[in-house]
């Protein structure tokens, strides 16, 4: 059932794919804010640009974190898109999430500090959303291997209309946007310098950035998940959730931590408690 | 019948090691013991699994029970006139009310019942118990091990504190002894004995140093302890009263639920107690007063092993029920609420202690809920607990030595100050929370046990919002000690030898077992199940195979710093333009020199003890309550 040559292929394309994404969103964003924008193609010159700098460094180590940070995307994504099972994918997320943070705390700033504490506190934000997702696609289709889920001709959508609800609202955080870009964003303006980022610049900045494509194409294809029984209906609701989340973007300010952590957790429980219940309910007490 | 040779010789040895402790004055005497009974103990547990391996569950033939069981009346006694002894001379009345009450019960059932049980066989040993006399015999004999240097240190450094060493090592053996005997008995009133034992000797432990807060907190374990001691009681009293002639173990679990369920809820309680549940958890915070191998022998490997293996021995009875439900449900609000509380403690052995808590609550709602998955699930996280929290506490109890300290904020910087024991925590840490380290599969196991269990998805939700909060406490944690701090010096010095052994020892056991657990869980997991529930639950080929490929990436990774790369420039890190030397020292605004210093998030207003602990400690109690409650019903209506 683990389809290694998608694996691969994520790990090729989901960087150019992201990178064509990040583009667009770039391009739409400064249309909303009656700007021309740059070209569409903008995010590939600014990563080339950030490989031929200098790779200075407060130490050593943060190289290590940036390069660890980029496989263990590339590894949650190819196990995403091979078929693996949602939870394994969702613990390897995790880990890749960690070797950021520790980045961050290892460059002993203070600004990348906060940001690595923040960073921290959106994983604590999404991950019950994220896991209570997977479990629910698993009580629908019975199965928690991605490749099952995909090819099921269940309406997932139909059974977890909450959990997809409560998944598009952390999606805004796993994106880093507004109103939830609280430990680092795209936006120029930020309140803690550039949070977790601070201290990377050159090539380990650039790493992430990729870093930033691979999960980018990786959360779609959890998206995809919900509409997998119509291929052209997931196209479609992949774009439509996409540019809602841009629109959400441009038209949020951020918000405190508090208010990021106590919402997502509120929707996380109210939706997982529903749609579960519901669930159970009609499967006859069976979950 | 060779395995009972064994298992009678790995409750009596530690015994007879504990005596000559006892005797030995001689720092040199009492290494060469430890060490030689510490390596026996290991290898006799092996060979235990060797010999009775592939044969299921194993019954002694009828050992004369009854000259044992008198012994054992007999020590009961002179344990409980020693408590009684200890609550008199430091007023501790309720402890004495709660003795009386505990010695008057048993009195009356040796008196009245003792005579009409009758248990064929009182030891036994299969699967379960094997891992758990595994869990006891290296990683209890490694902190034994490791106290030896921790110790000598100890005593250097608390000048004050009366050097009692030989009373130490004598209980330290003493409960390794206990702990064998509880795992392998099947006599309820054996189980009983050594349980009794368990809590005797963690009250001594706990409060060896002597202090006023020891003496207070040792007291606080005690009386609880006590008081699931009477829950035990209750339940071989109520066996006798019932004269069913049911005393034993295997005999309960077949015995259907009509006569077993109420003594099961009452052996429940005071496993929920031993297992440091709420409202009981504040004895195991308290406990860690005690010297740090101590805190590492009574909750990664011992004393809190000793309930949660209760209550999963039970757990079939438990299946289905009511009654276990609601101690399922106790033990997911204690992993929900200990688990927010460690986020807000700063004291490295208070967050190892929450987080136990918290593991032992997710142990405790998969027994409750009993199902063959949720006891795989179980049986996964006290093994992988064990070997994780042990390392931790071991590693911590070295830099504390060192450090002076157990702030986790102290430890900014530990990789750069002492690598070798950092690289130990973070391996500890790593295995408490990250994936594919074994707590992560276990909890990953979890879930699945809970979503396929009625009413699951309860116990999901509740599952995900702790995790989360452990990933965030563990990271930032972890974040500390990989702090790369240029300016310090390097003060680790010279590890004791015994100390690195253990350290050593642990951190190779972490991985081991998390490359071959697919193998413990076929051979000895798998029979277990198979024996109790007739399924089996497993982990699929692919997901084994891509667990260790992510083991491999983790391992080689650090191995990628070994090879020859540029040297690149180093700056020092941004503060607001200001010049910044690397240690974070900045040119203020009057030209003064001043130095930053980084802490970590507490979130003491949403996560505080103060704010949390009362909700768990209502929500627990009254959930014992109505666990208690619906048990009496049930017995009433059926």
């Amino acid at each position: 059932m683990i389809n290694i040559v998608w694996g691969l292929v994520f790990v090729l394309v989901a960087p150019v794919l992201g990178g064509l994404i990040a583009g667009i969103d770039r391009k739409i964003t400064a249309r909303m804010q009656g700007r021309v924008g740059p070209s569409i193609f903008q995010s590939f010159w600014d990563v080339a640009k950030l490989f031929e700098k200098e790779n200075a460094v407060v130490n050593e180590t943060q190289i290590f974190y940036a390069i660890c940070y980029v496989i263990f995307m590339a590894f949650t994504g190819s196990l995403f898109f091979a078929g693996g099972d949602l939870l394994l994918v969702i613990f390897a997320l995790t880990i890749a999430q960690i070797f950021l943070v520790l980045g961050a705390f290892a460059a002993n700033s203070p600004y990348s500090y906060i940001g690595a504490e923040r960073e921290l506190l959106q994983i604590m934000a999404y991950e019950p959303m994220v896991i209570l997702t997977a479990v629910g696609m698993y009580v629908v289709t019975k199965s928690f291997n991605v490749s099952d889920i995909a090819a099921t001709t269940t309406p997932v959508i139909l059974f977890i209309p909450g959990l997809f609800l409560g998944f598009i609202y952390v999606l805004t955080i796993k994106l880093r946007k507004s109103p939830f870009d609280i430990s680092t964003s795209h936006h120029a303006h930020q309140e803690i310098v550039k949070g977790v980022t601070t201290e990377f610049s050159g090539p380990s900045l650039g790493w992430i950035e990729i870093t930033h494509w691979y999960e980018t194409v990786f959360l779609l294809g959890f998206v995809w998940l919900f509409f997998g029984f119509n291929p052209i209906v997931a196209v479609v609701a992949v774009i439509v959730v996409y540019l809602l989340e841009i629109l959400i973007d441009n038209t949020n300010a951020r918000v405190k931590w508090q208010l990021a952590v106590k919402s997502s957790w509120a929707i996380a429980a109210i939706m997982g408690i529903v749609n579960l219940a519901a669930l159970y309910i009609l499967n006859g007490g069976i979950s | 019948m060779q395995f009972v040779q064994l298992l009678i010789f790995l409750i009596l040895f530690p015994l007879v090691t504990a005596l000559f402790l006892l005797v030995a004055k001689k720092e040199i005497e009492r290494t060469w013991i430890v060490k030689l009974s510490a390596v026996a103990i290991a290898l006799v547990t092996i060979w235990l699994l060797i010999t009775t391996f592939d044969k299921g569950e194993l019954y002694s033939p009828a050992i004369p029970a009854e000259p044992i069981g008198l012994v054992m009346f007999i020590l009961e006694m002179l344990i409980a006139v020693f408590i009684l002894y200890l609550g008199i001379r430091h007023r501790k009345y309720h402890v004495i009310a709660l003795i009386l009450v505990q010695s008057v019960m048993m009195i009356f059932f040796e008196l009245t019942y003792a005579h009409s049980t009758a248990v064929t066989s009182n030891l036994f040993v299969d699967e379960f118990s094997n891992i758990l006399a595994l869990i006891i015999g290296i990683i209890g004999s490694l902190i034994c091990v490791y106290s030896l240097g921790y110790m000598k240190h100890f005593h250097e450094h608390h000048a004050a504190i009366p050097d009692k060493r030989n009373i130490f090592f004598f209980v330290m053996f003493v409960f390794i002894s206990a702990m064998f005997g509880l795992v392998f008995a099947n006599n309820l009133l054996w189980v009983y004995f050594f349980w009794e034992v368990t809590t005797l000797c963690s009250f001594l432990l706990i409060g060896y140093t002597k202090t006023e807060e020891a003496t207070n907190n040792a007291f606080d374990a005690l009386w609880m302890n006590l008081l699931g001691g009477i829950a035990f009681a209750g339940a071989i009293l109520w066996l006798g009263m019932a004269g069913n002639s049911v005393m034993g173990l295997d005999q309960l679990l077949v015995s259907g639920k009509a006569i077993a369920l109420i003594p099961a809820a009452l052996i429940g309680f005071a496993g929920l107690v031993k297992a440091a549940q709420m409202p009981f958890s504040s004895w195991l915070v308290g406990a860690m007063v005690a010297p740090t191998p101590v805190s590492a022998l009574l909750h990664s490997s011992t004393m809190v092993k000793a309930g949660v293996y209760i209550l999963v021995r039970l757990a079939p009875i438990f299946h289905g029920t009511v009654t276990g439900y609601v101690l399922a449900l106790v033990g997911a609000f204690t992993f929900l609420i200990a688990s927010g509380i460690a986020i807000s403690q700063s004291n490295a052995k208070r967050v190892l202690a929450y987080s136990t808590i918290a593991n032992l609550g997710l142990i405790t709602a998969c027994a409750g809920i009993g199902t063959y998955e949720s006891i795989w699930a179980a049986i996964l996280l006290i093994v992988f607990h064990a070997i994780s929290k042990s390392l931790l506490f071991l590693a911590t109890g070295t830099v504390e030595h060192r450090l002076r300290s157990r702030e986790i904020d102290d430890m900014s910087g530990l990789i750069v100050r002492m690598p070798r024991i950092a690289a130990m925590m973070v391996i500890g840490i790593a295995g408490m929370f990250l994936a594919p380290f074994g707590m992560l599969i276990s909890k990953w196991a979890a879930i699945r046990a809970f979503i396929d269990a009625p009413f699951g998805f309860l116990f999901v939700i509740i599952l995900v919002f702790g995790s989360a909060m452990t990933v965030f406490f563990w990271a930032k944690w972890m974040g500390k000690i990989l702090t790369v701090t240029p300016d310090s010096r390097r003060i680790e010095g010279e590890v004791d030898r015994s100390e690195w052994t253990a350290l050593l020892s642990l951190a190779g056991l972490s991985f081991i077992t998390t490359i071959v657990f697919p193998l413990l869980s076929v051979k000895l997991l798998e029979p277990f199940l198979m024996e109790n529930y007739g399924q089996v639950a497993q982990l699929s080929q692919d997901n084994i195979i891509i667990m260790i490929l992510m083991l491999f990436l983790i391992l080689m990774l650090p191995l990628s710093i070994l090879l020859p790369h540029r040297q690149h420039r180093h700056l020092s890190p941004y503060m607001g333009g200001r010049t910044t030397t690397q240690d974070l020292r900045f040119s203020g605004s009057l030209g003064v020199q001043k130095k930053a210093t980084l802490s970590n998030y507490y979130l003491t207003r949403y996560f505080g003890e103060a704010r949390l602990r009362p909700i768990g400690v209502w929500l627990c109690s009254a959930l014992i309550g109505i666990m208690l409650l619906a048990t009496v019903l049930r017995g009433v209506i059926v």
